[in-house]
């Protein structure tokens, strides 16, 4: 996304090459646009900046991709801590 | 259509942000025909379908105001189930969306002019991305309305167009599946639905992208803001008592006076936070929301302290500059959860690095402070 970066080398994202059919789901669905299908393969352009929304992994027809999905929410992470649990948006 | 996001907590791509949350309890499924947006209804094979009108009121936007505020988010919702805009017939496209009424007057606006079919998920009155995050915007409640609605019976195709933002919790796939109609995810924005199906349910690489512009941001400030109030008072509360403190035990007097200076440090370290940060975003330096925070509010803190010279004596201007900078750092991280780029990975890892110096200013702030009252 033009003009905002979060951190790098911290995405869980992760694809298995040889589980790909080249599909194009990823391509559609990713609001950042990380994917690129060509020559019936998909690859990760740019990891760093994936929000791990989950949108990939669950149109994966082949389950070729995986990520942590979850909630990038500072307060929901310190509720989950403190809480000892999964943090969740119930926020408030 | 969506527009809405939340990917992590809740943030929006354009137009509408709209922060997290509210939700809970399922929604009550009585469509009400006196509701403004109904107009009539439609005769389907499946039975009459209400009809909603593209126009949004006064009600809309007194609505559309209270839930920036935050005020009864929970409630802000319309009964899922089967809508007709215009005059739809069996081959209309059916655009599928969430149940908060903020989306789903987006939507009616934003497809003006079309005939279509407009399929509401019980979302417990959550925007798109946030509900998708959440599972309530999922594979199992699409099926299930579809199925409920008969929506086989009041069209001859077997196509559903669903917000891309949807994606995190439907399976396309898993759809097919389990009603025999195929997903299709169209824009982001609602706003762009009408180029999508012109274009032969085609989005462009733009439509697919989520953007964060500086209007975006501000709206989401003001419910930033009221979701702090009631932590920023216990805070005030503190801080008149710990005014109080010094050689003479404790003094009202100082407690009033020095109380009032600390806590007008404290509202201005949630505006660093809660306001400036989010509106420059991309201008101030930093990658992590903690440090574009302590920035905001040390600049800021710096600005007061040079103002303030000769009123403040030094312990108690490193007390202001490093509380500031402290609470302005922890509110700007809250902002995380309403940004549509933040991974909860990358927000956990800033968290355990950022929350233990903010503290520790914390700490050495109060010691000046309180130390500086001791000097006197």
């Amino acid at each position: 996304m033009d003009g905002f970066r979060y951190l790098d080398g911290v995405a869980s994202l992760r694809l298995a090459d040889a589980a790909c059919i080249g599909c194009g789901m990823c391509e559609e669905v990713c609001p950042h646009g990380i994917f690129a299908v060509a020559e019936g393969k998909a690859r990760i352009l740019d990891r760093d900046a994936c929000m791990e929304c989950g949108a990939c992994a669950m149109n994966c027809p082949t389950k070729a991709i995986s990520v942590n999905p979850g909630v990038g929410c500072a307060a929901a992470i310190l509720a989950g801590w403190l809480s000892g649990s999964k943090p969740s948006c119930g926020c408030q | 259509m969506s527009e809405e996001k939340g990917g992590g907590c809740c943030a929006p791509p354009s137009g509408k942000a709209s922060p997290c949350c509210g939700g809970g309890s399922p929604s009550k499924a009585v469509i009400r025909y006196e509701d403004a947006f109904v107009d009539g209804a439609v005769d389907t094979p499946a039975g009459p379908v209400p009809r909603i009108h593209s126009r949004i009121g006064s009600r809309d936007l007194l609505g559309r105001w209270r839930v920036r505020w935050g005020i009864g988010r929970d409630r802000y919702r319309v009964a899922p189930g089967l809508y007709a805009l215009g005059a739809p017939d069996g081959n209309a496209p059916v655009l599928v969306t969430a149940n908060y009424k903020l989306t789903f007057d987006v939507v009616r606006r934003d497809a003006a002019g079309l005939d279509a079919w407009i399929l509401v998920l019980d979302t417990r009155g959550v925007n798109v991305w946030c509900a998708a995050g959440e599972g309530t915007f999922g594979t199992e409640e699409v099926i299930r309305r579809v199925t409920e609605a008969r929506l086989s019976e009041v069209v001859s195709h077997r196509r559903l167009l669903l917000p891309q933002l949807g994606a995190p919790g439907v399976a396309a796939h898993e759809v097919r599946k389990g009603c025999g109609f195929s997903a299709a995810y169209g824009p982001v924005r609602a706003r762009d639905i009408r180029s999508y199906l012109e274009a032969g349910w085609k989005a462009s690489p733009e439509m697919r992208k989520v953007v964060f512009p500086t209007m975006d941001r501000l709206v989401l400030t003001p419910v930033e803001i009221t979701g702090l109030l009631r932590p920023a008072g216990w805070a005030a509360v503190g801080l008149f008592l710990l005014a109080g403190v010094g050689p003479g035990i404790f003094s009202f007097g100082a407690a009033w006076e020095r109380g009032f200076a600390a806590v007008a440090m404290l509202a201005a370290g949630i505006l660093a936070g809660a306001v400036v940060t989010p509106v420059l975003l991309p201008w101030i330096p930093g990658r992590a929301f903690s440090v574009k925070g302590a920035v905001a509010g040390g600049v800021l803190a710096a600005c007061a302290v040079m103002g303030l010279r000769g009123a403040l004596e030094a312990p108690s201007a490193l007390a202001l500059l490093f509380a500031m900078t402290a609470v302005s750092s922890f509110v700007a991280m809250n902002f995380t959860g309403a940004t549509p780029f933040t991974s909860p990975s990358g927000v956990e890892k800033e968290m355990r690095r950022a929350l233990p110096v903010q503290a520790g200013l914390t700490l050495l702030a109060g010691l000046f402070w309180v130390g500086d009252a001791f000097l006197r």
